[in-house]
């Protein structure tokens, strides 16, 4: 029991646990609406982008949070442009920016040196170095989208499921996309560090595919997706301090055996559920990212 | 005499440079039913989209009565059945809300309840979408649409896909829905089983080739103009029975 207890004295690892916790619940609410519509993608493929942001943002001396995000802004306008200007479609058109973005984001920091605890822990996540700011960010990103999916519910639920009769029902459908998009690229931004952008998708993904396997109804998968995610990630932040892998692998790890342990238990019945949530949508949800 | 819920001067509208509908005059006066007949391409949903306003014609006037509540009920093709929501949380959707909280309040909840026992599935209020009968999903959706108090009801082929004893079934919800006053404008391609029933069709193919009663539209001439083939049209009860001129050995 000391044993246990002993780690919680570390402040270094009080500040992971939190950070950890918070951008488990984070990603698993946010997960949700990116799933049920098809946005899986394009949370993989803006995660990549971002990271070009993050290592120009360290190459150049300013604001991290600043740069990833104005660089995350400008993948995702150069996807809608690219996607309705040319035969291309949205998933090529991730796919050729966002690893083009991530490339040159590698690129940047091995020129500038800048490889090391930030580079690795951009990639696959770190429980070394939450900072205040990191837990700061990550709580307000919590708490901003905890008080728009509530105070949004049902404007939210009706634009992802039928997003045509729900714009001709007084949804502004395209209000809710960006707005969708500000927030997932917020979720992204503020885990970046704990989770890392290589492994931020399977956070996303994950719990809301085993809250879908468990439940039929919408509310109800909120709650186990946020509750899972933040208990995976607890435990796989945890289990990182001790066995030494990042934190993003034992976090994404632990998602994936309580995937395959919801998966034995209720059989290939409930996966017959989250069918539709593989379906790409022909135009991306990324035209107006704050 | 009302003034017309929606007015159609000369309307044009297509998608990049190839038109879909041209001058397209039409009326919809409350307490109508009309249906909008064609083949797929004629134009149909793309009229239906100028009469709910989400795209805008190139040319002509579109004039809606000022207030006017529509609600569209899509093809149930179109669906994500495997997505999760129940019957009631479907239905209260499309409530509109100004209010903090997410959860229902009394008053919709009452309101969901009366719609939903208005078309006699109140029965199936917790169940999930995936596990009703074509019939009851058809329902489930006009009672989205009935529960927003619309004076008009736009359907885009109702009874797609769905088998006879499902159209049946939906034909007279309708035609009930009608006589309560209610404006319904619907499309189909499907001449004998749902559009020889309707009180007014149109026939479509880019342009309004024809429109009337049921008896005045669907006639070979108008028929070859529209779908481009030679059908007979047999007359069976007073209504007409359209059949392909080759299995009578016509053509």
């Amino acid at each position: 029991m000391d044993q246990f207890l002993h780690r919680f004295h570390y402040a270094f690892f009080v500040h992971g646990m939190e950070a950890a916790i918070m951008a488990g619940a984070l990603c698993g609410l946010v997960g949700v609406f990116i799933t049920l519509r098809g946005m899986s993608y394009i949370g993989h493929g803006l995660s990549h982008s971002i990271f070009g942001g993050f290592a120009a943002a360290t190459a150049a001396g300013i604001n991290v949070v600043l740069g990833a995000g104005v660089w995350g802004l400008f993948s995702a306008l150069a996807i809608t442009s690219v996607t309705r200007r040319s035969r291309i479609g949205a998933d090529a058109a991730i796919g050729v920016i966002t690893t083009a973005s991530f490339a040159l984001g590698v690129a940047i920091l091995k020129v500038h040196g800048a490889s090391g605890p930030s580079f690795d822990a951009a990639l696959f996540g770190s429980i070394l170095g939450v900072s205040t700011g990191d837990l700061l960010l990550l709580l307000v990103a919590l708490l901003l989208s905890i008080t728009l999916f509530t105070v949004l519910y049902r404007r939210f639920l009706f634009a992802t499921f039928d997003p045509e009769v729900a714009d001709v029902s007084g949804v502004d459908v395209k209000k809710m996309d960006a707005l969708l998009m500000a927030i997932l690229s917020l979720a992204i931004l503020s885990t970046l560090t704990i989770i890392g952008v290589t492994l931020v998708a399977a956070t996303l993904v994950i719990p809301a595919v085993v809250a879908r396997m468990l439940t039929n109804s919408f509310s109800r998968m909120l709650w186990i997706s946020t509750i899972l995610g933040a208990l995976c990630g607890g435990v796989g932040m945890y289990l990182s301090y001790d066995i030494n892998i990042p934190s993003g692998t034992t976090i994404v790890l632990v998602n994936a055996s309580v995937f395959v342990a919801v998966l034995a238990v209720t059989g290939g019945r409930a996966l017959r559920r989250t069918a539709g949530m593989d379906d790409h949508h022909a135009e991306p949800y990324v035209s107006v990212p704050a | 005499m009302s003034r017309p819920l929606i007015d159609l001067n000369h309307v044009s509208f297509g998608y990049g440079g190839a038109p879909v509908l041209k001058d397209i005059d039409l009326t919809v006066n409350a307490a109508q039913f009309t249906g909008i007949v064609g083949p797929s391409g004629s134009g149909k949903t793309s009229l239906l989209k100028v009469l709910l306003g989400t795209v805008t014609p190139h040319h002509g006037q579109v004039v809606r009565r000022e207030g006017i509540a529509v609600s569209y009920v899509p093809q149930l093709e179109t669906v994500n059945w495997d997505f999760p929501v129940t019957v009631s949380e479907c239905v209260l959707m499309s409530r509109a809300s100004r209010r903090l909280m997410p959860w229902a309040t009394r008053e919709e909840k009452s309101d969901v309840a009366a719609v939903l026992d208005r078309l006699g599935i109140s029965d199936l209020a917790d169940r999930h979408i995936r596990a009703l009968s074509g019939g009851q999903q058809q329902r489930m959706f006009i009672a989205r649409a009935l529960v927003r108090k619309p004076e008009l009801l736009l359907m885009d082929e109702p009874t797609s896909g769905v088998d006879v004893g499902t159209r049946h079934e939906v034909l007279h919800l309708l035609d009930d829905l009608n006589r309560e006053g209610l404006a319904i404008v619907l499309t189909t391609h499907d001449l004998n089983g749902m559009a020889s029933h309707l009180p007014h069709l149109v026939a479509l193919q880019q342009r309004i080739i024809a429109s009337g009663p049921p008896r005045d539209v669907i006639v070979p001439n108008v028929l070859e103009q529209v779908f481009g083939a030679r059908l007979e049209v047999l007359q069976h009860l007073g209504m007409p029975v359209v059949v392909d001129a080759h299995s009578l050995g016509v053509a």
